[in-house]
């Protein structure tokens, strides 16, 4: 039910962020999603990978502070009202989300979003209760 | 004018037999007081009858910050401590301050040497002295402040902090003599301007500025924007806190040290020995006649050389030159004296971070200002930028609760900051000063 992800600490300086996408490619590894989050002087790549310990492990052996964290990755129809629903069911059950952020799938009608919550189980719980649709590790990673 | 003619005066050979009689005086009283003091001369085989000549002096062994804070707080105190009525403290190499107490005699000592010092500026009894050292543990504050009282001039102890206060004071009390950090003095420039203020309506006549380093394109910087004389004093909160030595007001050319009170060396930071007159090397101080905290041949750090060419203005004291660097690495921030040790030390005290850090220091309009650049280590790292933004806030909060200064932590990727390789570089200094 758990996704793993990949996060490094970039500083605001140029061409950090291609040095990242260099040694990613040159190990021959897919990123499936990605978000980054930045602040005046840092900012914070996360990434979802098709193989996060290899990944990992090329990106540490090129001197990068890399971290790993679970996260959630949900299948949403895509149309109007989609992400609203779950959003009202963490809000009933009082999770706050962390950062969120979507891509939608090549083939097939929907979008998918990946959740960072502060408290994972209760998350997982309360969507699976509701309906929702969370996809597996494997899936994310082989998409 | 010279406040204590006498002794200010006093020829050469005098001075050298009244420095000389002290010196023994003070050597036999801290063998006997102090036991740090007393081992560390039997280690280096050294008794007080030894001290025969002032040239005897190098037989002493040197006293460091190191040896103040293996004593803290009160260890190489000189006096029961009963005696003592005032105790001061400045930042210590590490978490620990360095601590100076002073018997009712030393701040009598300390007031007629603040009254020379001011004196020895320009200042006299009418004087409305504007005294903009902070008033508190460190030194010049209450130690300008008595000087201005002994000299007979009105103080007013408004210490350091809003400027705009100040210059509302300063307008209305008619004050003369300015007392503060010379990076101050821009500050109430920059202030006056923004307020409409034109430094030539105000009374101000002189400026005594020093507990940092400046040079004398700042000097004529403040005399032009602040329309007054500006005055060059030392001092160090381990042999006094300030009035060691000051600049006459007639030639503004090296600082009198006031050497019936401290005696003097310049030494080779290298080999240690003492060098004559003239030459560059570590200003070296032995206080003549402190009861509570006396010290033996402390070592400033200190950059400066000996100046014995006679002065203008009478005084026969020798000058030392303008403090020209430091044999160490501490810096003076905003008049604070900050090691860089004291910022590892925090940031060592924080779970996961590494030793891993670069100070810059930079000087924005006449405010000096540090960034702390600190590597983040997967021990550190979070996938949340709240995380590491609530991790920055906390060094800063912590810097400032241990040094009193505001800095700005910067998170840098790791290895991004030079290893050490004998040496690493700690520190950027960029002022210009």
């Amino acid at each position: 039910m758990k996704v793993e992800q990949i996060s490094i600490f970039l500083e605001n300086k140029s061409g950090r962020l291609a040095d990242v996408a260099t040694v990613l490619a040159g190990a021959g590894i897919n990123i499936r999603a990605l978000s980054l989050a930045d602040t005046t002087d840092f900012g914070i790549l996360r990434l979802i990978v098709n193989d996060t310990e290899k990944a990992k492990q090329v990106l540490k052996d090129n001197g990068f502070t890399v971290g790993k964290t679970e996260v959630i990755a949900v299948e949403v129809p895509d149309r109007p009202g989609g992400l609203a629903h779950i959003l009202s069911v963490m809000k009933d059950e009082g999770v706050n989300v962390e950062y969120m952020y979507a891509f939608v799938q090549r083939s097939g009608g929907n979008a998918i979003i990946i959740f960072r919550f502060d408290e994972l189980e209760k998350s997982i719980h309360a969507l699976q209760k509701a309906g929702v649709v969370i996809l597996k590790g494997e899936d994310v990673y082989a998409l | 004018m010279i406040w204590n003619e006498e002794f200010e005066t006093l020829p050469r050979e005098a001075l050298q037999a009244l420095q000389l009689k002290r010196l023994q005086h003070q050597i036999e009283r801290v063998h006997a007081a102090v036991p740090y003091y007393r081992n560390k001369m039997a280690e280096a085989g050294v008794k007080p009858s030894d001290i025969k000549s002032l040239k005897d002096l190098r037989k002493l062994p040197f006293t460091t910050k190191e040896d103040l804070r293996l004593n803290y707080p009160f260890g190489l105190f000189a006096v029961p401590f009963e005696r003592v009525v005032r105790i001061h403290a400045s930042s210590g190499t590490t978490g620990k301050p360095t601590v100076v107490g002073y018997t009712k005699r030393d701040i009598d000592s300390w007031a007629e040497l603040m009254a020379r010092t001011l004196s020895c500026g320009g200042a006299h009894q009418g004087d409305v002295v504007h005294n903009a050292y902070g008033y508190g543990l460190f030194t010049g504050g209450l130690g300008a402040h008595y000087g201005a009282e002994r000299l007979g001039a009105a103080v007013i102890p408004i210490s350091g902090g809003n400027s705009k206060r100040q210059i509302m004071i300063m307008q209305d009390f008619g004050s003369t003599v300015l007392m503060c950090t010379p990076s101050y003095a821009l500050n109430l420039a920059d202030v006056m301007k923004e307020m409409d203020v034109d430094p030539s309506s105000l009374k101000l006549r002189v400026g005594l500025f020093g507990a940092e380093p400046w040079s004398e394109n700042m000097r004529e910087e403040i005399q032009k924007r602040l329309n007054l004389k500006a005055i060059d004093i030392f001092g160090l909160s381990e042999v006094m806190g300030p009035g060691v030595a000051s600049e006459c007001v007639e030639e503004q050319h090296g600082l009198h040290i006031f050497e019936d009170y401290f005696l003097p060396e310049i030494v080779d930071p290298k080999t240690m020995e003492p060098l004559p007159p003239g030459e560059h090397g570590e200003l070296v101080f032995t206080t003549l006649t402190k009861e509570a905290f006396p010290v033996i041949r402390y070592r400033t750090k200190d950059i400066s050389r000996l100046i014995a060419e006679p002065c203008s203005c009478g005084r026969t004291f020798y000058r030392m030159e303008r403090i020209t660097g430091r044999t160490d690495d501490m810096l003076i921030i905003r008049g604070v004296n900050v090691f860089p040790s004291q910022i590892e030390h925090v940031l060592m005290s924080i779970e996961g971070v590494e030793p891993h850090y670069l100070i810059i220091v930079d000087r924005e309009g006449s405010l000096d200002v540090i960034e702390v650049q600190v590597e983040v280590s997967e021990n550190i790292f979070s996938d949340e930028v709240k995380v590491l933004e609530k991790l920055g806030k906390k060094i800063e909060r912590e810097i400032k609760d241990l040094l009193g200064i505001s800095c700005k932590v910067k998170l840098v990727e790791p290895k991004t900051i030079q290893r050490s390789e004998g040496k690493a570089k700690r520190v950027i200094d960029n002022r210009k000063l």
